[in-house]
C-alpha cells in the first residue's frame, strides 16, 4: 500500500491486510478496437496498480476526450471523463484540494498537444505530483482520421488528403522547454516491459511525470511506427539506474545509450534526433517544486474560520 | 455662471446654511493624483457620522490616460443622505476638480447638476504653456452653457504655502475643503489619513494633516456656504465595503477554500482581497492560465472535496461555458460569480451593464438546468455567498452568481454580518458509500441525490460528461437520456417550489409593475417612490432568483394594467426604423418574463455605460402610465 503524498487525517485506509489483485482494478470491459495500443497501457497500468498495492478508492483517474481518454472507465478507481484537452484543469484542482490522492492523467495526442496544449504547458510548469500519460497515436482516432500535431508530415488523413503539410509537433522536446519540468519520458506500447518499467518510474517520480506513449492505432495509424517496430535498430533505449532499466529488454535493443536524466542538454540534443526514436527518461530532477505543496495551507475548523472572519469585518467597521 | 473668486477674501460673511437630505460629491482628476483616497477617508468619515453613503468609482479605461484629457477622469463619486443611500442618484451637487478637462467630462456626461458648485484648480489659467490656457478657456465657456456656480480654487497655490511639492497632497487639501462644507468631523479624518498614511512615515502622516487643516481654514475663508445633512446614528454595527469585497468575504463565510480566477476587469479585485487574506482562513487563490483551467480547476477541487468557486467577467463567462456543461451533466457543485460589465466582447471593461443574463442561463450547450442568482445589494453579495454554496451542494448544480460593475465598485455601508457556523461547508466526510449508494442514485421524484467523492471506500466510478445512468455508466439508449435530463431539470422546480414570492415594493396593484434585478433595486425603488409621491400609481419587484424564478410572478402581475422591466442592457424602440411589436428585441429579464407568463411585458433599458438613474427612470415612468390623478 502506498500513499503519494504525505496522509492527511481524514483519509480512510482500508484494511492494511488486503492484498490487491490486478482483477481488482479491472472496470468495465475495454471497449477499444482489436489491435488498440490504449490495450496494452491500460494492462501495464493496471500491473502498476497492482505491484504499488494503491488503494482504488484513493486512487484518480483523469482523462480528456478521445479513444484513450475512455480509460478511466475501464479501471476501478475514481475517474473522471471531463472534456476533450481539459483533463489537466481538472486534475490540477483535485490535486489542489486533495494532495493525498494518487491522480493519473490519461490524453491523447489531439486531447495533450492541440487543444489542451496551454494547460499542457502551464501543468507540466505546476509540478504537481501526478503521473500524465499522453497516448499518442498521431492521429486523431474518436473522430475518425483528422491530422493531429503529431501526425507525420505527408501523412493523408479526412482533414488534409494531399497529407499533412507540416512536419510534426515534437512533444518531448516542448516538455523539456517548458521551466519547472520534472520528468520527461517516452516509451511505447510495442514494447510492454519498457512501458511498464517507464510508467513505474513516472509512478515514483514526485512531481509532475510526463510520459509520452507511442503508440498504434489499428485502424488510421497502424503503420506510423512500423520500421521502429520491426526493426529495434531503429529504437535507442536511454538507460539509467535514475530512468528506466529493464534488463529482460537487452537482447531485442542493442542500441543502447547511458543518459543521466540529470542532464538536461543531453536530453534535449537526444530529442531533437529524428532518425532514431529514444525511449526511457529523458530527463528528471525531483528537486523542483510542487504546487501543491508550495500552496499548501493549514487547515481550519469552521469555527476557528468564523471567529477571524468576525475580526476581519472589523476592518470594515464603520 | 457666478464666479465666487478669490475676491471674496476680505471679510467672509457667515456662510449660508443649506439643509438638505441629501448631497452628491464628486471630487475628480487625472489618474493617479489622489481623488480616490480623499473621497475614500470623506465617505468612511460620513459613514461614521451617521450619514448614508453611497460611493462609486469614476474609472477612466486606461491605466495611465494623458494628464489633462476628459477620457482621462478618474475620481468618485460620493453620495451622501439623511437616511440610507442605496444608489449613485441622479447628479451631482457638488465638484472638487483638479483640472477644468476632467471637470469637463463629467459635464459632457450631464452628470453634474444645474446649480451645482464646481471648485475647479485654476493654475491652469495662469500656465505658462497658451495652449493649457486657451484649453481653459475653452472649457469655461463650453461650461458657461449651464448656470453652474465655478468656484477657481488656486489649490497648488495654497499648498506650496506649507510644502514643496504640492502635487502630492493637494487631495488632503481638498479633503479639508469638504471637511469644512459639510462639516465633518476633523478628529475622524485625521483618524482615517493616520490609518492610511502612518505605516508609511510619522512625516507623511503630519504633512498631510496640516494640508488638510490648509484646506479647511481655506473654505472657512472663502466658501460662503455650508451643507447640512441630518445624521442618525447606526442602530447596528456597520461595515463599509464594495461589492466585490463582500463577494470575497461572503466566500469565506461560506467555507469555500478554493477561488480559481483569471484576471478580468471588474471581477479581478475579488481575487486580489481573497490573495490577501484567504490563506488564513485555509483558502487559496489559483490565477489558472485562462479562464477555461480556472473552471476546470474550480471543478475538479469542488468534486474531489469542498465546493470551490470561480470569479470572472463577460468573456470569461464564454470561455467557461463547455466547462459549466460539464459541471452540470456530472451533477459536481459549482459556484461561478460573473461579475457583470459592458459587452459583447471587450465591450466596457470598467462599466456595467446587465446584458450576461441570457448567456447566464442559456450559455452552456444542450439542456444545461442550473442556478442563477442576482443579489440587489452589496450586503446581498456578501449572503448570496452562502446561499450559493448551499445550493449548489443541495442541488448538485451549478450557481451562477451574476453581479455587476455598480456593485462591484460601489462602497456603502451595511448591518456587519452576524456570522453563523451553519454557513461553513461540512468538514468532509469520507466514510465508505452506503449499501446501494449510487453515484447518481437520483430520488425520482426531486431529481436530488447524495455525491461521491473520491476517498470514499466502495465509491469508485468514473464520473463522464458523456449521457449516463444512474450507476454513472454510458447511456446507450435513449431513454436515460430522457429520464436524467429530467432529473437535472426537475432540481429547478424542486428549488423553486421551496422559495417565496418576491416582494412587492409598494401597492399591489397599480398602473404599472416595474421589474427588475441586480444593481438596479435601489434606483428604482427611490424612482418609484418620487413617481408615487407625483401621484403616479407604480410599484415594484425585484428577482433575486433568475433560474429558477420566484414563484407567483404572474399573479403579482395581474395586479397591474402594465408591466416593464428597468434594465441596464439593450433592447430596441418601438418606433426605431425596422423595429416592430414582432421583431423586437426587448430587455432580456423582460424577454424571460414573457416567455414564462406569457404576459405582454414591456421594457425600459439603457446602456449608458453608468449605472441608471433614478431621475431618468422616473422619467420612464411617466412615458408610461397616465399623468396625475392623485390617489
Ligand atoms: C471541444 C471539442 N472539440 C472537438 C471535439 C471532438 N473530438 C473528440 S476526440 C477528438 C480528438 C481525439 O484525438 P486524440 O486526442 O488524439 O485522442 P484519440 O482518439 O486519438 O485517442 C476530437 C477532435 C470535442 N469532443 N470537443
Ligand atoms: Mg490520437
Amino acid at each position: 500500500m502506498s500513499i503519494s503524498c504525505g496522509l492527511l487525517p481524514v483519509l480512510n485506509l482500508d484494511a492494511g491486510e488486503h492484498q490487491y489483485e490486478m482483477s481488482e482494478y479491472e472496470g468495465a470491459k475495454a471497449r477499444w478496437c482489436p489491435g488498440c495500443g490504449d490495450h496494452s497501457v491500460l494492462t501495464s497500468v493496471q500491473r502498476l496498480l497492482a505491484a504499488e498495492q494503491l488503494i482504488p478508492d484513493q486512487t484518480m483517474f483523469v482523462s480528456g476526450i478521445g479513444c484513450s481518454s475512455r480509460f478511466p472507465h475501464y479501471l476501478k478507481t475514481y475517474g473522471f471523463h471531463g472534456l476533450h484537452g481539459r483533463a489537466l484543469p481538472v486534475a490540477t484542482g483535485i490535486k489542489l484540494h486533495r494532495p493525498e490522492l494518487n491522480v493519473f492523467v490519461v490524453m491523447g495526442d489531439g486531447d495533450c498537444t492541440s487543444i489542451g496544449a496551454g494547460h499542457w504547458l502551464h501543468a507540466m510548469r505546476y509540478n504537481m505530483d501526478m503521473t500524465v500519460m499522453m497516448l499518442d497515436n498521431g492521429i486523431y482516432g474518436l473522430t475518425k482520421n483528422q491530422t493531429s500535431p503529431t501526425t507525420p508530415q505527408g501523412f493523408k488523413s479526412n482533414t488534409q488528403p494531399k497529407g499533412s503539410w507540416l512536419p510534426p509537433m515534437n512533444p518531448i522536446e516542448i516538455a523539456l522547454g517548458v521551466t519547472n519540468a520534472s520528468f520527461v519520458a517516452q516509451t511505447a506500447e510495442w514494447a510492454p516491459a519498457h512501458l511498464y518499467a517507464t510508467l513505474r518510474a513516472a509512478y515514483h517520480h514526485k512531481g509532475f511525470s510526463f510520459v509520452r506513449i507511442l503508440q498504434r492505432c489499428p485502424v488510421f495509424t497502424p503503420l506510423i511506427f512500423q520500421q521502429a517496430v520491426q526493426d529495434p535498430a531503429r529504437i535507442t533505449l536511454m538507460v539509467h539506474d535514475d530512468g528506466v532499466v529493464a534488463p529482460e529488454l537487452n537482447n531485442i535493443y542493442s542500441s543502447q545509450v547511458h543518459h543521466d536524466p540529470r542532464d538536461l542538454a543531453a536530453a534535449r540534443a537526444m530529442a531533437e534526433q529524428t532518425e532514431k526514436i529514444h525511449l526511457g527518461v529523458f530527463f528528471k530532477d525531483p528537486s523542483k517544486p510542487r504546487y501543491e505543496e508550495t500552496r499548501r495551507v493549514a487547515p481550519h475548523t469552521p469555527a476557528e474560520r468564523v471567529a477571524l472572519l468576525d475580526k476581519e469585518l472589523d476592518r470594515y467597521a464603520v | 455662471m457666478s464666479a465666487a473668486s478669490s475676491s471674496a477674501t476680505a471679510a467672509p460673511a457667515p456662510p449660508k446654511v443649506l439643509r438638505v437630505p441629501e448631497h452628491t460629491v464628486e471630487i475628480v482628476s487625472d489618474s493617479g493624483e489622489g481623488a480616490q483616497k480623499c473621497a475614500q477617508i470623506f465617505a468612511a468619515v460620513s459613514a461614521k457620522m451617521g450619514n448614508g453613503v453611497w460611493t462609486v468609482e469614476l474609472i477612466p479605461a486606461e491605466i495611465q490616460p494623458p494628464p489633462r484629457v476628459p477620457e482621462g477622469a478618474s475620481g468618485n463619486r460620493v453620495r451622501l443622505g439623511e437616511h440610507a443611500v442605496t444608489n449613485w442618484g441622479d447628479r451631482t451637487n457638488l465638484v472638487i476638480a483638479f483640472n477644468e478637462q476632467v471637470l469637463l467630462a463629467r459635464h459632457r456626461l450631464d452628470a453634474l447638476d444645474d446649480d451645482a458648485v464646481l471648485l475647479v484648480e485654476d493654475k491652469w489659467a495662469r500656465d505658462d504653456d497658451p495652449e493649457i490656457v486657451a484649453a481653459w478657456n475653452a472649457a469655461m465657456k463650453e461650461l458657461s452653457t449651464r448656470p453652474y456656480r465655478i468656484v477657481p480654487v488656486a489649490m497648488e497655490d495654497e499648498c506650496l504655502t506649507i510644502v514643496d511639492n504640492p502635487k502630492k497632497g493637494k487631495n488632503m487639501f481638498a479633503l479639508g475643503i469638504l471637511a469644512r462644507i459639510y462639516d465633518r468631523d476633523m478628529t475622524r479624518i485625521k483618524d482615517q489619513i493616520a490609518h492610511s498614511f502612518r505605516k508609511k512615515s510619522e512625516e507623511v502622516y503630519a504633512q498631510n494633516v496640516s494640508l488638510l487643516e490648509l484646506g479647511y481654514h481655506w473654505a472657512e475663508d472663502h466658501i460662503d456656504f455650508r451643507v447640512e445633512i441630518p445624521t442618525h446614528a447606526a442602530e447596528k454595527p456597520l461595515v463599509v465595503m464594495n461589492g466585490n469585497e463582500a463577494i470575497a468575504l461572503g466566500a469565506i463565510a461560506s467555507g469555500m477554500e478554493l477561488c480559481a480566477m483569471y484576471p478580468i476587469t471588474p471581477a479581478t479585485s475579488v481575487s486580489h482581497l481573497l490573495s490577501e487574506v484567504f490563506e488564513k482562513f485555509g483558502g487559496m487563490v489559483h490565477q489558472a492560465e485562462d479562464e477555461i483551467a480556472a473552471c476546470g480547476v474550480a471543478i475538479g477541487a469542488s468534486y474531489a472535496g469542498k465546493v470551490a468557486f470561480t470569479v470572472t467577467s463577460g468573456p470569461g463567462l464564454a470561455l467557461k461555458t463547455e466547462f459549466l456543461g460539464l459541471a452540470i451533466m456530472t451533477e459536481v457543485p459549482l459556484v461561478l460569480v460573473n461579475v457583470q460589465r459592458g459587452g459583447p466582447s471587450t465591450g466596457l471593461p470598467t462599466k456595467v451593464e446587465q446584458s450576461d443574463l441570457l448567456a447566464a442561463l442559456f450559455a452552456a450547450t444542450g439542456d444545461a438546468p442550473h442556478i442563477v442568482l442576482a443579489p440587489a445589494t452589496i450586503e446581498e453579495c456578501f449572503h448570496i455567498m452562502v446561499t450559493a454554496r448551499r445550493l449548489a451542494e443541495t442541488f448538485r448544480t451549478v450557481v451562477m452568481v451574476l453581479t455587476d460593475a455598480n456593485l462591484a465598485t460601489g462602497v456603502t455601508p451595511y448591518p456587519k454580518p452576524e456570522l453563523d457556523e451553519r454557513w461553513q461547508a461540512a468538514p468532509l466526510d469520507l466514510a465508505p458509500v452506503r449499501e446501494g449508494q449510487k453515484p447518481y442514485g437520483w430520488n425520482t421524484e426531486t431529481g436530488l441525490t447524495q455525491r461521491i467523492i473520491p476517498g470514499q471506500p466502495g465509491g469508485m466510478h468514473t464520473l463522464t460528461g458523456l449521457s449516463h445512468d444512474e450507476n454513472s455508466k454510458v447511456a446507450y439508449s435513449s431513454g436515460i437520456h430522457q429520464h436524467s435530463s429530467a432529473m437535472r431539470s426537475r432540481k429547478l422546480a424542486v428549488l423553486q417550489s421551496l422559495l417565496t414570492p418576491p416582494p412587492v415594493y409598494g401597492p399591489a396593484k397599480g398602473d404599472l409593475l416595474i421589474v427588475g434585478w441586480g444593481s438596479t433595486k435601489g434606483a428604482i425603488e427611490e424612482a418609484v417612490d418620487r413617481a408615487r409621491a407625483e401621484g403616479i400609481k407604480v410599484s415594484s419587484t425585484h428577482l433575486r432568483f433568475l433560474s429558477p424564478m420566484e414563484p407567483g410572478i404572474k399573479k403579482i402581475f395581474a395586479g397591474f394594467k402594465k408591466v416593464m422591466t428597468v434594465e441596464i442592457n439593450y433592447s430596441d424602440e418601438i418606433g426605431d426604423p425596422y423595429v416592430t411589436e414582432e421583431n423586437r428585441r426587448r430587455g432580456q429579464l423582460a424577454f424571460l418574463l414573457r416567455a414564462s407568463t406569457l404576459v405582454d411585458v414591456d421594457c425600459w433599458t439603457r446602456v449608458p455605460g453608468e449605472p441608471l438613474r433614478p431621475g431618468s427612470i422616473l422619467e420612464a415612468i411617466r412615458g408610461r402610465t397616465p399623468r396625475g390623478g392623485a390617489a
